[in-house]
């Protein structure tokens, strides 16, 4: 099991999130971390897929999202340079003793004091999920009271052309093979 | 051209192509089917229940291999469509669903008869889409029609808003031209995949082609066919894929899987080359996935990249169109004959040939395999076209009815839909009047889909009906008996007087229970003008075999008792012990009802 990253660009129509979480869901897909947001073109919604998976499942994901048909093109980040980000809102207790620790802390991580009141802070971090990660780890200690994260987004770097073919034209013999499948519950 | 959105609806089918649809109209579709009075060209059947226009649909898809139309109304006109919606998904069957829906001001307010179709379809369908505009339809149907007929074909749903069916838009055809840049029908799979795939059928010694439906719908019966001849490959097919190749084709073994041929999963489990056409594994047909073809590397060819891998792990895939792919990859294939190969294949085949049940002497009971063999026999030399619902009738029929040409079978696969058979068949009718139309089903699956009788008499077609009437859900019955020590729970079943129900629709009904009878009756409703439906009166409690147990090993086969009489002809092979929870099954319990005083099964049982 490995983490994936997949971009995937659809249509920005009616219901197309909803097609690609069925999707997910109807084949078993384990997501980490799904993000939606445009594009810089007009009519293309982007979405980033973290998946903690086997490379196997990973690809039937891909090659699954390639079948619907508001789904324009899928790039498969995982094996490529590629910058990922994350942004995260954290809401941590501080007492007079304990705020400059913590404003320490938000100076290492390089992260932002974004509201302040008598007992607690408000903090913005941006990195990696794995940063982030980290950051709500030294925090908890002082009292996370409320913690949120956009979930991952991706994007390559340089400007290598980017694939738009399902990933099993060229077939690999998948080494593991979900032990689920010999197990299907079958039925009459 | 300013038309109202219904017409528009009709001017784009009329356009498609369409000249029959079926459907059941309701209050927010009636502004269709008022403008469908100005459509005298194309003609509407009523059905008596949506679930049958959409099997319908199915069924003139599946047989004249163009798309099929069925039309209902918002709410549960729509989502009575379901079943027949999911049974094309799972089938690859090209539909069109036209669905009303309230007004789009009313959409999200759980108004009267409002349902979320394309919600509840999302997963069921190849695409579906939601139209609020007049102007939005003509585009809608004509991409539904193509994304439906292309690639891997499958249905797809437009749901309609009242609204947009009653106020008028500017219709022009042209513009309407599908715009989907996302949509790819097919891939053109590396010319380096074609020449590995060359070298692992040159180097085979034993390979095997498992031909499945997609050669059908790729019209590649010929070049499938020569790559036999080529390499001197046997075929074998799936339950779809009967048809697809010639029963008497000497490279046809048989239908492999959960019932097909003994000696044909024997030959999977030893090849050592599998070339899957246009077949996806199903569970049906490999059994436990951790034993199964564990001696063979495995082509697969489908133009579906997300069936690669995804149940058996492959070693080349090539992902296209398969008579393109085959094209390709005929020339790189060296010609051989794998002599030994066949000379094994043909020693298990020897002794199990269940074939020639004719010459068996009439024991006085009535079995379905004969009524099924008797039925081909009457049949084979019309231009006929069977349609099975699902049980051991199916099965049988897939058994025991030898099929020379594609889309002479039409059945329910990968959902295995009862109540399919019935309205299928009105649709393939309509789809080849010219053909004869028979439909084999239980007395179970009848029942859930006999009020289309009313259909067919309103309709004045004729179809042949045979009833494979065993009193019991009898696939059911056949794994209570064998996995559940015959507790019967829910499997006896009543049913009205079929002749009577038959007369009551204004058809002729018949009922056959001899042997004697089967060919005469058959002859005479082949002779009849109108349909005719057979109520045959089989054996009870017979059983299907040889069945693979489900997530069984394929070689771990339940065989015929020795003692059978419908035991293969010649020496039989022994009795092969099932696997040990089968074996413990304690003494016959009697039924809980049995309906006349016909002698008691005669077959062997353990
Ligand atoms: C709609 C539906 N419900 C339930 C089943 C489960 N099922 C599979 S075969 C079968 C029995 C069919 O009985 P019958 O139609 O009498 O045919 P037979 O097996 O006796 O030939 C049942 C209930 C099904 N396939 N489809």
């Amino acid at each position: 099991m490995a983490k994936h990253t997949r971009i995937a660009y659809v249509e920005d129509v009616p219901g197309v999130l909803n097609r690609v979480t069925s999707l997910v869901r109807r084949r078993n897909f384990n997501i980490d971390s799904l993000t939606v947001g445009r594009t810089e073109q007009p009519g293309v919604s982007r979405l980033t897929f973290v998946l903690e998976a086997s490379e196997h499942a990973a690809r039937l994901v891909e090659a699954n999202l390639y079948k619907l048909v508001n789904v324009l093109r899928v790039d498969d980040l995982t094996h490529k340079p590629a910058l990922t980000r994350e942004l995260g809102l954290v809401k941590v207790k501080v007492t007079p003793e304990t705020r400059a620790q913590v404003l320490q802390l938000v100076e290492v991580f390089r992260a932002r004091v974004v509201d302040v009141d008598e007992a607690t802070l408000v903090i913005e971090v941006t990195g990696t999920p794995e940063k982030i990660g980290k950051f709500d780890l030294v925090l908890r200690p002082y009292g996370v009271v409320e913690l949120v994260r956009t979930g991952a987004v991706a994007m390559a770097r340089g400007h290598e052309p980017l694939s738009s073919n399902p990933p099993l034209v060229r077939a690999e013999v998948a080494a593991e093979m979900p032990s689920e499948t010999a197990d299907l519950a079958m039925s009459v | 051209m300013k038309l109202t959105g219904a017409e528009i609806i009709w001017e784009c089918l009329v356009r498609e192509g369409v000249d029959v649809v079926f459907g059941y109209p309701g209050g927010a579709i009636l502004p269709t089917y008022d403008a469908l009075t100005k459509y005298p060209q194309i003609h509407h059947v009523l059905v008596r229940h949506e679930q049958g226009a959409t099997h319908m649909a199915d069924g003139y898809a599946r047989a004249s291999g163009k798309v099929g139309v069925a039309i209902a109304t918002s709410g549960p006109g729509a989502t009575n469509m379901v079943t027949g919606i999911a049974t094309a998904m799972m089938d690859s069957s090209p539909i069109v669903c036209l669905t009303g829906q309230v007004g789009s001001r009313a959409i999200g307010t759980d108004a009267f008869q409002e349902t979320d179709v394309t919600g509840v379809t999302l997963p069921i369908t190849k695409h579906n889409y939601l139209v609020t505009k007049p102007g939005d339809i003509a585009r809608a149907i004509c991409e539904a029609f193509y994304i439906a007929a292309s690639g891997r074909p499958g249905p797809v749903l437009i749901d309609i808003t009242k609204d947009a069916q009653q106020m008028a838009a500017e219709f022009d055809w042209a513009a309407a031209a599908p715009r989907l840049p996302g949509y790819r029908p097919s891939y053109q799979a590396p010319a380096t995949e074609f020449a590995r795939a060359a070298e692992l059928i040159n180097v085979a010694r034993r390979p095997l082609i498992l031909a499945g439906q997609g050669i059908l719908k790729s019209g590649a019966t010929a070049e499938v066919l020569q790559l036999a001849a080529t390499a001197g490959i046997p075929i074998t097919t799936t339950l779809l894929g009967i048809g697809v190749i010639p029963a008497s084709s000497e490279f046809n073994l048989g239908m492999m899987g959960m019932h097909g041929e003994a000696w044909v999963n024997q030959a999977i489990q030893q090849a050592d080359l599998l070339i899957a056409l246009g077949m996806r594994f199903d569970d049906r047909v490999t059994g436990n996935l951790k034993t199964y073809a564990l001696n063979a590397k495995k082509i697969h060819v489908d133009i579906d990249p997300t069936e690669m891998n995804k149940n058996v792990p492959v070693d080349v895939a090539l992902v296209g169109d398969l008579r393109g792919v085959l094209a390709q990859l005929l020339p790189q294939v060296r010609p051989a004959e794998h002599r030994e190969w066949w000379a094994t294949i043909n020693a298990e085949r020897g002794d199990a040939a269940v074939r020639d049940v004719q010459a068996l002497p009439d024991s006085g009971h009535l079995y379905a395999a004969h009524v099924i063999n008797d039925l081909w026999r009457a049949t084979k030399a019309h231009d006929t076209v069977v349609v099975t619902d699902v049980g051991q009738h199916q099965m049988w029929e897939a058994q025991y009815y030898r099929h020379e040409q594609p889309r002479s079978l039409i059945t329910s696969g990968g959902l295995g839909t009862m109540g399919f058979a019935l309205p299928a068949a009105i649709g393939a009718k309509f789809a080849c009047p010219d053909k004869e139309v028979w439909v084999v089903v239980g007395d179970g699956g009848f029942q859930m889909t006999s009020c289309e009788l009313a259909t067919i008499a309103q309709e004045k077609i004729k179809i042949n009906v045979a009833i494979i009437n065993n009193a019991f859900l009898g696939m059911v019955r056949q794994w209570q008996e064998f996995f559940y020590e015959k507790r019967y729970a829910a499997t006896p079943l009543t049913g009205p007087d079929f002749v009577k129900l038959a007369e009551a629709y204004g058809l002729k009904g018949v009922r056959v229970t001899a042997r004697a009878e089967v060919t005469g009756t058959v002859e005479d409703a082949r002779a009849h003008g109108g349909t005719v439906v057979i109520d045959f009166r089989v054996e009870q409690e017979d059983t299907v075999f040889p069945m693979v147990p489900a997530g069984a090993d394929l070689a771990d086969m339940i065989r015929r008792p020795k003692r059978d009489v419908l035991a293969e002809t010649g020496a039989d092979r022994e009795w092969q012990m099932p696997p040990a929870e089968l074996a413990a099954r304690p003494a016959a319990v009697k039924p809980a009802r049995r309906k006349t005083a016909r002698p008691p099964a005669a077959l062997a049982r353990l």
